[in-house]
This record gives structure tokens, sequence and C-alpha cells, in this order.
């Protein structure tokens, strides 16, 4: 076997390379430097992101189980990004928190761990890569969410995530089952080929669904969230909202828009449903929520409905949309996730009512947040409007008027909560206003990169066209 | 760069300006210098198209078309035509009279003319847009800086109003979204793809079942900015609260945004619709007309009454765009470029008076002929445009529309009109009303007595409302023909 055809997986093994390398070099550092790991760990993943860029290829390894090509490259890439910026914005409490206990490094290799499980999530060709890559992409997460041992709320993130994580690979591995059973294969080509409806193939769907929707956080398999949010380290929470979140979803798109396809009519009333009902509960626990980690996750159950808008279309428009809308995701979300963490850990606030008058004190940082929240609600011209625009066109396209019609019902209820945060921030005076403050170099680049994104993302009409040219070519 | 993309190009470059102001003072003069531009710009505008229009008898002139979504066909394409380029003028000459009016902004000064300015952003790429998309994404923009600018600078319930005000504009443009979604899916009926221009769409037919349904969905999504009863109810809480120059330019401008929208996408691009639905809006109109003269009367508060005066002047308008007649769509538009001025000066005055009285409360005010003779003579004036008295641009508008109404011959028509004509002699009651107890009788408070005078910035706000008011109304003619020349297409559309 000639050694170029494993370079098929050379962002996999690039990442497993830099993970393994971070483990030695702790080695090698002195303890009084154990910073300088931060820095390499963030450096090496840079080199590996921007390099992600360059790769173009396509091809299946190991008799189909896994494959690549342009579009799997760029969800890939997108991981990349949203990993990064995770990383950058956690220097700040890696530095306070976590290298004093001597746990540094462990952090990056979790963390890489779990983002190799999603390569291999996306990159499956069958059942079991897919099924191996959900679990890699999971157990290292929980223990990052209880990261923060002095911190029984942490614990009990940990724990919390484990038990329903588990519980949803095991209702995952019983659909894929039944799948195995009817048609006779785990490969999504055979899969597709053999595929006929029957009672069974629709209650394997049901459970692939369910199983996926817990990671996507979609109601009713949502409970997790906003408790596993708040008592994570935000940085892990960050990444459960944005990074894990958007690997389920292409694993879904994957599935339904290329081996569920003959069964479109089957699976659409499902995700009609399961829209409706997370956009709305997500939306309306969101209004109530007075600390930003808990309402940031019920906000981002609701943008996980507003993606089954795309993913109902079934069609290439919709894939596209659904692509572009997370790729701005990852962007504003984050956003909005950096300021929450730069003032948690710098001042340790954490409620709304912490920031009023933020404007009069840290201006920049109100201006960043009120861009991400704009974002996040779809107003122009900020890229999120772009994204929840298309996402509607997808479905309405498909004729599901009614459908966009209590989207649109949804855009604005969330509108009025994104809208109290920047209430609190802007309109409100106070006197103990959270002071003045500077957070960490990493931070800031963080956030300039993410509204650099939520800017340019929506205006610069190159990046849809070159997202949906990858979908119409899938 | 063309001479429209300079409407938003100009206001970007302000933006970028003030960014780097570091005071009051140079806020302030950067504002003044952008919008001094932007009004020549208008003015320039107005005699380009005149040229242009010798030439080109197109529907839209200095059009432009650049593919901006491909995937989607979305192009930014823009164009005017005579109705456009008046709201154009409206536009500039409200943003000019807006930044005199803030003249003494003290609190965040910068901030406030950005946002005001971003506000404009959004009122003119409206205007000029041909493209459905384009469109919404400045209705959008024009939007939701009134959160801030109602939530920071503003007074009493600013909060509660600011936020009212955002929730039903952003809720009916998402309900808006839908019926433009309903209008691209139709528009490929021709044979073509799938477009957002208008131009296109109005020549294709979009069948009959879409237009019955997606119709009032895009007519309500515009007509919520137009104050329709009963979707009018942000307008009084959002007006009373807001600062002077946002009060100015969200009555002045802003509303005939619906109205725009109203004639220019949902009549426009679905005729057979609009014919549909006419009934049902006319009753809403006309009742939102007496409804809104009515509410005036009982209100002790200035901006209250305004605002309902509002409601029932922006009825009216609604009202006449649904008589789907060449003299009413006439006097449609002229009411809202009169409505734009007179009401734009009736929130300045308002402004001026709160601002030295610290009330707005018509009980507590009285006698302020004598000490403020400036603002009090100006306020009758307006008063008596505001009533429709000839010699005032009121009165051409109302006379073309009620014309153009009295053309229809049945019952249904003939009711609705009278209903409608009868809110004039309402509205005499509550301008008279309040020039008799607020400008007249003796003064009820010795801290009135001396009053600060009018200051220069304050009277070019006031004369720049003023004189077009004067213009329209003694020499209509020229800026009717403009008016009647484009109205063209949507006769044939209609006929």
């Amino acid at each position: 076997m000639d050694i170029n055809y494993f370079l098929l997986m050379r962002q996999e093994i690039a990442l497993l390379a830099i993970a393994l390398a971070l483990l030695a070099a702790e080695v090698f550092v002195p303890r009084q430097k154990k910073e300088s790991l931060i820095h390499l760990a963030i450096l090496l993943f840079a080199v590996h992101t921007l390099l992600g860029f360059f790769i173009h290829q396509t091809g299946e390894l190991f008799g189909g189980m896994f494959r690549t090509n342009e579009l799997i490259n760029l969800f890939k890439n997108m991981l990349n990004i949203g990993v990064l910026l995770v990383l950058l914005q956690a220097t700040d409490w890696l530095k306070d928190k976590v290298l004093r206990e001597e746990r540094g490094v462990e952090f990056f290799v979790l963390l890489f761990s779990s983002l190799l499980g999603m390569y291999f999530l996306i990159s499956a060709g069958d059942f079991l890569m897919m099924y191996l890559g959900i679990e890699l992409s999971m157990l290292p997460v929980a223990g990052l969410a209880a990261y923060e041992i002095s911190k029984r709320a942490s614990s009990e993130a940990g724990i919390k995530l484990i038990f329903s994580s588990a519980l949803a690979s095991g209702v995952t591995l019983f659909g894929i089952s039944m799948l195995y059973a009817t048609t006779g294969s785990i490969y999504f080509d055979e899969v597709l080929a053999n595929l006929e409806v029957s009672n069974l193939v629709i209650l394997s769907i049901v459970l692939l669904t369910a199983g996926l929707g817990f990671k996507i956080s979609l109601v009713p398999f949502h409970f997790w969230t906003a408790d596993v949010y708040e008592g994570a380290p935000i940085s892990i929470a960050s990444y459960l909202s944005v990074v894990s979140k958007g690997a389920a979803v292409f694993i879904l798109l994957i599935l339904l828009f290329t081996v569920l396809n003959p069964l479109m009519d089957i699976w659409r009333p499902m995700i009609y449903t399961l829209a409706v009902a997370t956009m709305f509960i997500g939306n309306l626990f969101a209004l109530r929520q007075q600390n930003m980690k808990r309402f940031l996750a019920f906000s981002s159950i609701a943008q996980a409905g507003f993606i089954l808008l795309g993913i109902i279309a079934g069609t290439a428009t919709g894939m596209a949309t659904v692509v572009y809308f997370v790729l701005i995701y990852i962007f504003s979300n984050l956003a909005a996730f950096g300021v929450v963490q730069a003032i948690a850990v710098n001042t340790g606030k954490e409620n709304i009512n912490n920031y009023e008058g933020l404007y009069r004190t840290n201006p920049k940082l109100s201006l960043v947040l009120m861009l991400a929240l704009f974002s996040l609600a779809g107003i122009p011209p900020v890229a999120g409007f772009f994204g929840k625009f298309f996402l509607f066109t997808a479905a309405a396209g498909e004729g599901f008027y009614f459908l966009v019609f209590l989207g649109v019902v949804n855009v604005t209820i969330s509108l009025y909560y994104y809208l109290l945060v920047v209430r609190a921030m802007f309109l409100r005076k106070s006197e103990d206003a959270i002071p003045f403050f500077k957070s960490g170099s990493y931070i800031r680049i963080a956030l300039i990169l993410c509204v650099l994104g939520i800017l340019v993302l929506g205006i610069y009409s190159p990046v849809y066209e070159y997202i949906n040219e990858l979908s119409l070519a899938f | 760069m063309d001479i429209l993309s300079l409407f938003i190009a100009v206001p970007v470059l302000t933006i970028v300006a003030l960014l780097f102001a570091k005071s009051l003072r140079h806020a302030r003069v950067v504002a003044l210098i952008g919008s001094l531009i932007q009004v020549g710009m208008a003015i320039n505008l107005v005699f380009a198209y005149f040229g242009e229009r010798a030439i080109n008898d197109a529907i839209m002139v200095f059009t432009k078309d650049v593919m901006w979504f491909e995937p989607f066909n979305i192009h930014y394409s823009i164009g005017v035509d005579g109705i456009s380029v008046a709201l154009l003028v409206l536009t500039s000459m409200v943003v000019l009279a807006g930044v005199f009016i803030s003249w003494r902004m003290e609190e965040l000064p910068k901030e406030f003319f950005i946002s005001l300015i971003v506000l404009s952003i959004g009122v003119y790429g409206f205007f000029i847009s041909l493209d459905l998309f384009t469109m919404f994404v400045f209705f959008e923009i024009a939007v939701i800086p009134m959160y801030l600018l109602i939530g920071i600078w503003g007074t009493g319930p600013r909060e509660f109003a600011a936020m009212k005000l955002t929730l039903m504009l952003m809720g009916a443009s998402a309900i808006l979204l839908v019926g433009i979604l309903g209008i691209y899916f139709n528009s490929n009926t021709g044979g073509g793809p799938f477009t957002f221009n208008i131009l296109e769409i109005a020549d294709v037919q979009i069948p009959y079942e879409a237009q019955r349904l997606f119709f009032p969905l895009t007519f309500i999504g515009f007509a919520v900015i137009g104050a329709l009863f009963p979707f009018h109810s942000w307008s009084p809480d959002g007006h009373s609260s807001a600062p002077t120059a946002v009060s100015m330019l969200h009555a002045g401008v802003l509303m005939k945004l619906g109205a725009y929208g109203v004639f220019r996408v949902a009549m426009y691009l679905m005729p057979e619709g609009a014919a549909e639905w006419s009934w049902f809006f006319i009753i809403l109109a006309a009742f939102g007309v007496i409804y809104g003269a009515f509410a005036a009367i009982k209100q002790t508060d200035l901006k209250y009454i305004n605002a309902y005066s509002s409601v029932s002047h922006l009825g009216l308008v609604l009202f006449a765009l649904l008589m789907l007649n060449k003299t009413a769509w006439n006097g449609a538009i002229l009411q809202s470029l009169s409505h734009g001025f007179m009401t734009a000066l009736f929130f300045a005055l308002i402004g001026m008076i709160y601002e030295r009285t610290h009330t707005r409360d018509i009980r507590k005010l009285g006698g302020l002929l004598k000490v403020i003779p400036f603002i009090s003579v100006v306020y009758v004036i307006a008063g008596l445009a505001s009533l429709g008295l000839p010699g005032f641009s009121g009165f051409v508008a109302e006379m073309n529309i009620f014309v153009g109404a009295f053309e229809h011959d049945d019952r249904f028509y003939r009711i609705a009109t009278i209903v409608s004509v009868s809110a004039i002699v309402v509205t005499a009651v509550y301008i008279l009303r309040v020039v008799g107890i607020m400008l007249m009788g003796p003064i009820k408070n010795e801290q009135y007595l001396n009053l600060e005078k009018v200051t220069w910035f304050e009277k070019l706000g006031i004369l720049l409302m003023l004189l077009p008011i004067i213009a329209i109304g003694v020499a209509p003619l020229w800026i009717s023909n403009m008016i009647l020349e484009s109205l063209q297409p949507f006769i044939q559309v209609f006929m």
C-alpha cells in the first residue's frame, strides 16, 4: 500500500501529531514556563488551521469507511476555525485557573481528541466510523466539562453530559442496528441502494435523529444543555454550542441528504415538528434567563431550530444555506461567548444585570457583544441576517411557507431577549457598572476575528457562492 | 460612482469621520457637513432627473445593476422615478433639519449622530432600491437604530417605548419577509429564473392564488410602519418618548417607507391581490383616519397629539393609495411629502417648546405667543397647513385625494370617503384647541416670562421644513407633474 494513500487523512494525522507533540513537550518544559505550552498549542493549531485551507482532495480509504471531498474539507476547516477561536478565548482562563493546578496540557489533548472524533464523524463513509466518531468526540468533552474540579457545578456538568451522551449514543447505535437489519450493510452507499420503506427503517430514522438531535440539542433532547453550559467552563460551553453542534449538524445533513434522501417524505414531518418545537421552546425559555451562559444556551437551542429550516428543504440550496448559516453562527456565537468569558474571567460576573452601564465603561466589548447579538438575531447588515434569510428562502422554495412564518415569528421573539442584553449595556446607567479592564491579547485577537467574520461574511457574497458550488457538487 | 450610490456612500463616509470626532463640536460639525452634502446631492438629483427624463422614458432612470448573490439571483439594483426623487429630497432635508435641532445634544453626541445617520442610510437605500432583497435589507437597517435612539436619548418611559416600537416594526418586517419570499418564488411564471427585481417581476403575471395569499402579508408588513390601524399603537408611544430629531425623522420619513413600500411592492407587483383585498384595507384605513383624529382631540401631551394626527394623516395616504386611480395616487404621494415636512416641523417645534418649558402638557402651557412668538407663529402656520388650508401643501394633497376618491360611485366607496373627509373637521378641532390653550390666553407660569430666545440653528431647521410646505402649496404643478409622469406604469398595471 502506497504511503500517499494515507495522506487523504492528513488533517487527522496532523491533529493527532499536534496532540502528541504537546504531550511530549510538557515533559521538556520547566515548571515555571508552563505558559509557553499555551503559546505553542495555539501556534501549532493556528498553522494547522491555515494549512487546512490548502487541502483539496477527494477520495476514500479503508474500503469506503473514510472518505473526504471538498465540502467535507470545508466542514473540517470551519470546525478548525471554531476551535481556534475557542482556544484563543480560553487563554486567560487557562493561565489564571488551570496552569496553577498543573493541568495545562491535558486540556489541549482532550480538546484535540474530541475534534479528531469530529473529523472522523463527518468523514465517515459507514455507520461504524460514524459511531466511533460520535464517541470519540463526546467522551473527552465530558472530561473537559468537569475540568474545574474545585467547582461543584463543573463536576455536575461533566456527569450530566456523560450520562446523557451515553444514552444518546446508545439510541443512535440502536437505530444503526435496525438499519443494518433491514439493508444488510453499514456502508452509506449500500444502505442507500437497499433502502426500502418499512416500519423498522422508520423507527431507525427516528432513533438516529434523536441521537444526533441530542448533540445538536434539539427540543425535546435539549434538557442537558442549559445545566451543562452553566456548570462547565465557558470555553467548553462555547465549544459545545458551536463546534460540537456544528459537527452534528454536518453529519445529520449528510445522512438525511444522501443516505436517507429517498425517504424524504418520512423524515420531513419529523424535522418539521422538531423545528417548530425547538424554535419555540428555545426562544420562550431564553426570555427569562438571568445568567448569560444559560441565556446563550437557550439562544443556541433556538438557533438550532432555525438550522432545521434549511435541512427540511432537502435540496442542494438547503445544504448550502445550512453550511453558510453554521459558518456565520460560529463567528457570532463565539463573539458573544468571548465577551462573556472576558468579563467573567476578569470580574467574575455572569449575570445580565451585571452588564448594566457596560457601554460607558467598556465601549469596545459592548459593541462587539451588540454586533454578535444582532447577528444572532438576524439584523442587517451583519452576517446573521443573510444566514437566516437564506435558510428561510431554502424552506420557502420547497413550499414550507407556514414553517417560514413560524420561523419569522420566532425571530421577533428572539429579538426581544437579545435586545434585553443590549438594553442593559447601552440604555441603563449603573453606579456599580463593571469597571474598565483590559483583556488579554489572545482574547482581543479572537474577538477581532469574530467581528471581521460577522461583518464580512454577509456582505461579501463569494463566500456563499463558494459554499453553494460545493454543495451542488456534493 | 453613480449619482444614486452616493446617497449610501456619503453617509457611510460621514459615519467614518464621526468615529474620529472628539467632542460635541466635532460631531455636530461633521454631521452638519455630511447632511449639507446630502441636501446638495438631492437638489442636484432633481435637476439631473428632469434632464434625464427629457431624453429617457424608461420607468426608472439612473439604473445600475450589480450581481450580489448569484445563486439566489440577488442584485444590488438601484434606480429612481419621480416619486422616489421627491422622497429622497424630503429625507435629506429632514435629516439636515434634525441635525440642526440636535445641535446641543450633550449626551453621547457621537453615538447619537452615528445612529441618526445609520437610520438615514436605511431610508435612502430603501427609496433607491429596485431589488426586493436589497430593499428589505435597507428597511431593517432603518428600523433598528430606532431602538438605541429612543432607548438612550429618549424621555419618559423610553425603554418600554423603544422595545415596543422595535418589536412591532421588526415583527412587521418578519411578516413582510414571508410576503417577499412568496413574490420571489412566483416570479418565474414568465419562464425566466426567480428574481427579486421589481421591474422584472412587474412584467410577469404572478398567479392569482399567490397574489391573494401574499398581498395581505406584504401590505401589512409595510403598512405597520405606515401606522395602519390597528397596528399603529407603536407610533404614539414611540414618538412621544423619542428625542426631537428622531421623532422628526421617524414621523417625517420613516413612516413614508410604509406607504412607498405598499405602493411600489405590494400593489404594483400584485394588482389582482390589491383589487381583491382593497375593500378590507379601505375599511381599516378609513377607520384609522377618523380614529386618529378623534384620539388626538383627547390627548393633552403635545407629542401624543401629533402622533395621533400622524396616524390620521397616514391613514389618508393608505386610503388614497387603495382608491386605485391616478388622481388619488397623486394626492397620496403629495400627502406623504406634505405630511413629512409638516409633522417634522411640528415635532421640531414641540421639541423646542419642551426644551424651554420642560413640559409638553398643554394644560400647563399658556400664552406662549407673547413669550416665544417665532415658535408660536410657525406652530399656527403648521397647524393651518395640517388642517388643509389652501395655500399650503396639505390642501393640494387632500384635494387630490378626495377628488380621486369621489370618482368611485358605488355606495361602499362613498361612505368610506365621507368618513375620511369628515376627519378634516376633527383635525381643525384638535389643532385649534391646542392653538387656543397653549398659544393664546394668559401666561400660566411666571417662569415662562423669560424663556430663551430662538437660536439661529433652530431657525434654520424650522425654515428648512416650512419653506417646502409653502412651496408645494403655492406651486404644486411642477412636483405634481413629476409624480403624475411616474404614475404611468402603475396605471398600466391596474387598468
